[in-house]
């Protein structure tokens, strides 16, 4: 599973995300990877991905990609970022 | 990676505390300004980090009441380095979650690489909740850098 962690420059706030998904995903005990992307490149690399995490700004702007897109709110909350993504995989 | 310690990157002129802001364009330049103080940055980079709130909306409230101000690295950062503006009254960023912010943390990287090991040293010190509980209550710049050293200390 590739997981797309988006921000609008791919270098701040989505790095954040990144280290807390990858936290989460190991909790999870689901076997994925987690790149980052910014507003540009997420539509076209979503395309190879599974799921996107982003904030509610950075969602409205990339839109529709084709794969879900999961908001988070607080972005070193290992337990939101969790409990987000076992919701979407259904485990 | 090695994550580079706080207190390194966080010079005791680039935090201020209870500084009074009007809105969250005036909350970023206090940031910003102290990046220049501290000498990591020019005002253009300040002028970057509010053009890209500007433009993409409230994302870098990344965690209730917590703004993490920065902009890409470029020749307009002159060293990696944080700031650290602790704001007397909330402001909203207009953030659906996290409003309103009373910190924000300005963030200034010479490449990428850089970037990445401080945003790692950051997200663990923004998950700490009873240790930033601890640094909002803290009175003045030199007791925010001693309770951040203990914290760099107790990670090693």
């Amino acid at each position: 599973m590739k997981i797309l962690a988006v921000c609008a420059m791919g270098i701040g706030t989505s790095v954040i995300l990144k280290i807390n998904a990858e936290q989460a995903i190991q909790r999870l005990g689901i076997g994925a990877d987690v790149e980052v992307a910014d507003i540009g490149t997420a539509r076209g690399a979503a395309a190879s991905a599974d799921i996107v995490l982003t904030s509610a700004a950075i969602a409205e702007e990339i839109g529709d990609v084709g794969i879900p897109v999961l908001v988070i709110d607080n972005f070193v909350d290992e337990d939101e970022i969790r409990d987000k993504l076992a919701g979407e995989i259904g485990i | 990676m090695a994550e580079p310690a706080i207190t390194r990157l966080l010079a005791v002129e680039a935090i201020v505390t209870g500084i009074q802001v009007d809105d969250w364009r005036a909350a970023i330049r206090a940031a910003g300004e102290l990046l220049v103080a501290a000498g990591a940055t020019t005002d253009a980079y300040t002028e970057q980090m509010r053009a890209a709130v500007e433009q993409h909306g409230p994302y870098i409230v990344i965690a209730p009441g917590i703004a993490l101000a920065h902009a890409r690295p470029s020749h307009v950062v002159l060293r990696t380095a944080l700031s650290w503006a602790g704001l007397a009254t909330p402001v909203e960023f207009g953030h659906p979650d996290n409003d309103p912010v009373e910190l924000v943390v300005g963030l200034a990287a010479v490449d990428h690489d850089g970037h990445s090991a401080v945003l790692a040293r950051i997200s663990h010190l923004l998950a700490e909740r009873d240790l930033l509980r601890v640094l909002r209550a803290a009175s003045g710049p030199e007791e925010i850098r001693a309770l951040l050293a203990k914290h760099d200390e107790a990670d090693r």
